[in-house]
């Protein structure tokens, strides 16, 4: 195959992906062209596509976040707490409003964490996140005393069960939050460093570049975007499971993210791009699943997306 | 005699924009032979079409009379053809021994990498270069010309009959210089052939049997070295007349001859942990002060430490704004100083952006609207800058990767001048830039001078800094120890200066 070819490939292996799940789902999977289909698939890409968002920024300074599944299970495991507690239920709208602030300030606090390991202390990214995608989780069990917490509230359940204009609420967030992330890397000088960082930091610095506050900025944004994803998880499921909530949610959005083009090498962020990714891991789950496969053989087909798309982009040369 | 490498008609596009165009080289068996061509001329391009880098679009290559197709470096390396590319490609972080074995390591009976001939080989073939150094030590700790000799001891020490030397030069010191055209001459006297490629048009006269000119993509000329003149090569270079070249002159800065205003630099007592114990400087508004010295003696440390890179141990900088100097360099650039570093690759441009986002990088905080960056006003200075400039490039968009290693020091030169500094820094600003570039840079440099603009000037060549520099401090071994006043510098009394202290400090 020639370079044109190649280049032709690389940019929109994602369309062709997402084009090719769809007519293989169209030919095998059983009422797959159903509005019932397209709400659960909107409804559960979301948690991906969001937190996969938050991580093309971390990818783009050359660095990754590990722990954005473990900050879901922490924020996931506080807003129950906070709108079952006897303050929310005399209060029940302010109860509402802290019990999705809290949860994602909550989360901004621990994206600072790993910020401050990576930027300050210079912790390799990967080990600095390792940190509290380990303890993440635990601190959310005890939190909870490790009980699964069921609950109806109405309110709260809007975040995952809510539709405006006939579409899921999570699913107009997504596109909310895609637009406000890609102004910001585009448009703004924050997004303009966040990909000179991961170009070349040392350049970044030699030209006046705060590369520590830029590199807090993203883990923080990463965080408080997963803990967002955390709260609609929760909200979907009516309880709250901090040992499962966003478990093995970092592969997913480090897929999304390199399936859409990001390169782990960083300087690269392109949003709409994380956004198919999360589409087309979400196509693929589906397919295995509505089609009975089983889960683990899922992990595989997942592993197989990250190898092609890091293959196609290894193979753009000149 | 049958030539060792004949490429005919090669052409190249990139994405539409031909990059050559029926270009033409060949080498005879044991030939120094230059390439030679202004900025964006294809000179690299045509090397990494012969090394399998990039794939030519069409045209033929023959190499010992056999036709060559390699695919990658690594087989063209397997064919002989060894190459120091123009943008270092070591790894920094590896040891000295790890770069030139790289791919070749000896290995012991159990088919591991026998470390201590490794280190005893790397160190013979360094100390063949002049070089001492502790081979253990991560590459990138030492500095640009070590590194850069280190390319060259690597390319050489692998069985090859071709050479090819993309601007190895352009960090090298007068006595590194003559240390490389030892080796070249040792080479040629071993039947391997040399391809030189360098913008210092004095070298091809001393080491050089032939010169290919290239210009726009084509090969243009062939010429003995020994039957042209620098000025020939020049006009053959622009396709211009030589008497008219002549009559415009070929330099300078024009040291020497300008009214200075006030102090606008002070440092004082200059100590860190890299290299410098005690240097002092001092420049004022519209004045041009050179650093001089041997290959680290401090004169990059200083820039460091002024422009506040480096902590200060000890010692002052003041600014006639900031009399309590800065904290880091984004304090330095609000105050006024730009600094443009001899690392291009590594500190200088972000590979993957365009050539508008790396232009305007230190100006950001001023294109700041309402939030946004300012596009409008942004493209407008782009555009001014690469017009003023002369930067050859298929559209701003373009990532700055892609350009011709000139042109990417021009669009970096321009990053800091679109700041409108009171305090320029410029390390090695023409390194790597073609003569005509050359020339348009230092009146570029000039004019801003003029305007009132202080310049610290760092440069290997002794001819930019004795004619431009108003004073030269010259450093030794991080130590400020003496200064020179033009008019009246000449190169024999910046050599004797730097010479002179150097036995002082021996003695
Ligand atoms: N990968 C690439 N993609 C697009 N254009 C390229 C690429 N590499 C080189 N070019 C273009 O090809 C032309 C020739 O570039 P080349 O690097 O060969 O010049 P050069 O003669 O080596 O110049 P210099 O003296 O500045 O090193 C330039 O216009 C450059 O912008
Ligand atoms: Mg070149």
């Amino acid at each position: 195959m020639d370079a044109f070819d190649w280049k032709h490939l690389s940019r929109h292996g994602g369309l062709v992906a997402f084009a090719a799940l769809l007519l293989i789902n169209i030919l095998i999977t059983p009422n797959f062209l159903q509005l019932q289909t397209l709400f659960v698939n909107i409804s559960q890409v979301a948690t991906i596509a969001i937190v996969a968002v938050g991580m093309t920024l971390v990818i783009a300074t050359a660095g990754i976040d590990l722990s954005v599944g473990a900050v879901m299970a922490v924020a996931g495991a506080i807003a129950p707490l906070i709108f079952l507690s006897d303050f929310a239920q005399a209060n029940p709208s302010l109860g509402l409003f802290l019990a999705i602030v809290v949860p994602v300030l909550v989360s901004v606090v621990c994206g600072l964490f790993n910020g401050a390991l990576v930027a300050f202390l210079g912790v390799q990214p990967i080990i600095a996140t390792l940190i509290f995608f380990i303890s993440g989780r635990g601190i959310a069990q005890v939190l909870t005393n490790g009980n699964l917490q069921t609950f109806t509230h109405p309110g709260f359940s809007y975040l995952g069960t809510g539709k405006i204009l006939g579409l899921p609420f999570q699913g107009w967030l997504v596109l909310v939050i895609a637009i406000v992330v890609w102004w910001m890397a585009n448009r703004t000088m924050f997004g303009r460093r966040i990909l000179a960082v991961g170009g070349n930091e040392n350049a970044a610095r030699l030209t006046g570049t705060p590369v520590r506050r830029v590199k807090l900025g993203v883990y923080a944004i990463s965080a408080g975007l997963s803990g967002i994803a955390g709260l609609i998880v929760v909200a979907i499921n009516s309880a709250s499971d901090a040992a499962r909530i966003g478990n093995l949610m970092e592969l997913d959005a480090i897929a999304a993210a390199v399936v859409g083009g990001t390169l782990l090498m960083g300087g690269k962020a392109p949003i709409f791009g994380a956004i198919l990714g999360a589409v087309i891991i979400q196509l693929v789950k589906y397919t295995l699943l509505a089609n009975g496969v089983a889960d683990e053989v899922a992990l595989i087909a997942k592993a197989a997306i990250i190898v092609l798309a890091v293959y196609v982009q290894q193979g753009r040369k000149e | 005699m049958q030539p060792l490498l004949k490429m005919q008609g090669i052409h190249k596009s990139f994405a539409g924009v031909a990059a050559l165009t029926s270009a033409e080289l060949e080498i005879a068996p044991g030939e120094v032979h230059a390439v030679i061509g202004q900025n964006g001329a294809g000179k690299s391009t045509l090397i990494k079409i012969l090394t399998g880098v990039y794939r030519k679009d069409s045209g033929e290559v023959a190499f010992d009379g056999r036709p060559l197709h390699v695919q990658s470096p690594r087989e063209a390396q397997d064919n002989g053809i060894s190459t120091i590319y123009q943008e270092l490609s070591l790894v920094p972080l590896r040891s000295v021994t790890e770069n030139v074995i790289m791919g070749y390591e000896p290995r012991t009976a159990l088919g591991l990498i026998d470390w201590t001939s490794a280190h005893a080989r790397t160190r013979e073939i360094l100390a063949g270069f002049g070089i001492n150094i502790d081979v253990t030590q991560a590459l990138g700790s030492y500095s640009t010309a070590i590194q850069q000799l280190t390319a060259i001891a690597r390319a050489v020490s692998l069985n090859a009959r071709l050479v090819i030397m993309d601007e190895p030069t352009s960090s090298l010191d007068d006595r590194e210089v003559e240390t490389l055209f030892g080796v070249v001459r040792g080479l040629k006297a071993r039947g391997v052939s040399v391809i030189y490629i360098s913008h210092f048009l004095d070298e091809l006269f001393q080491i050089c049997d032939r010169a290919t000119i290239m210009r726009d993509g084509q090969t243009v000329a062939v010429r003995e070295i020994a039957d042209t003149t620098k000025l020939g090569l020049i006009a053959d270079m622009l396709g211009r007349d030589p008497e008219e070249i002549a009559a415009a002159g070929m330099t300078e800065l024009g040291g020497g001859q300008r009214e200075t205003g006030e102090v606008l630099l002070e440092a004082t007592n200059l100590h860190t942990d890299r290299m410098l114990r005690d240097v002092s400087v001092t420049v004022h508004k519209g004045e041009i002060v050179g650093l001089g010295g041997l290959l680290g003696s401090g004169r990059t440390e200083a820039a460091r430490a002024i422009f506040a890179m480096d902590r200060l141990r000890g010692g002052t900088v003041s600014t006639h704004l900031h009399p309590e100097g800065f904290s880091n360099p984004a304090e330095a650039i609000r105050g006024g100083v730009g600094f443009l570093t001899e690392d291009r690759k590594a500190e200088g441009i972000v590979p993957d952006m365009s050539v508008r986002e790396n232009l305007t990088l230190a100006l950001l905080p001023r294109l700041v609207r309402r939030g946004t960056i300012d596009r409008v006003r942004e493209e407008e200075i782009v555009k001014k800058f690469v017009d003023a400039l002369g930067i050859k490039l298929a559209s701003i968009e373009q990532p700055i990767r892609e350009l011709s290693g000139g042109n990417q020091q021009k669009v970096l030169l321009a990053r800091w001048l679109a700041l409108e500094p009171d305090l320029l820094i410029l390390d090695e600003p023409t390194r790597g830039v073609d003569v005509g570039a050359k020339f348009e840079i230092q009146s570029i440099i000039q004019e801003y001078v003029e305007k009132g603009v202080g310049v610290l000037l760092i440069s290997s060549e002794f001819e930019e800094l004795v004619e431009g520099a108003d004073r030269i401090v010259v450093l030794q071994d991080g130590v400020s120890v003496t200064e020179l006043q033009n008019p009246g510098i000449t190169e024999q009394a910046l050599i004797g200066a730097i010479a002179q202290s150097h036995e002082r400090a021996t003695a």
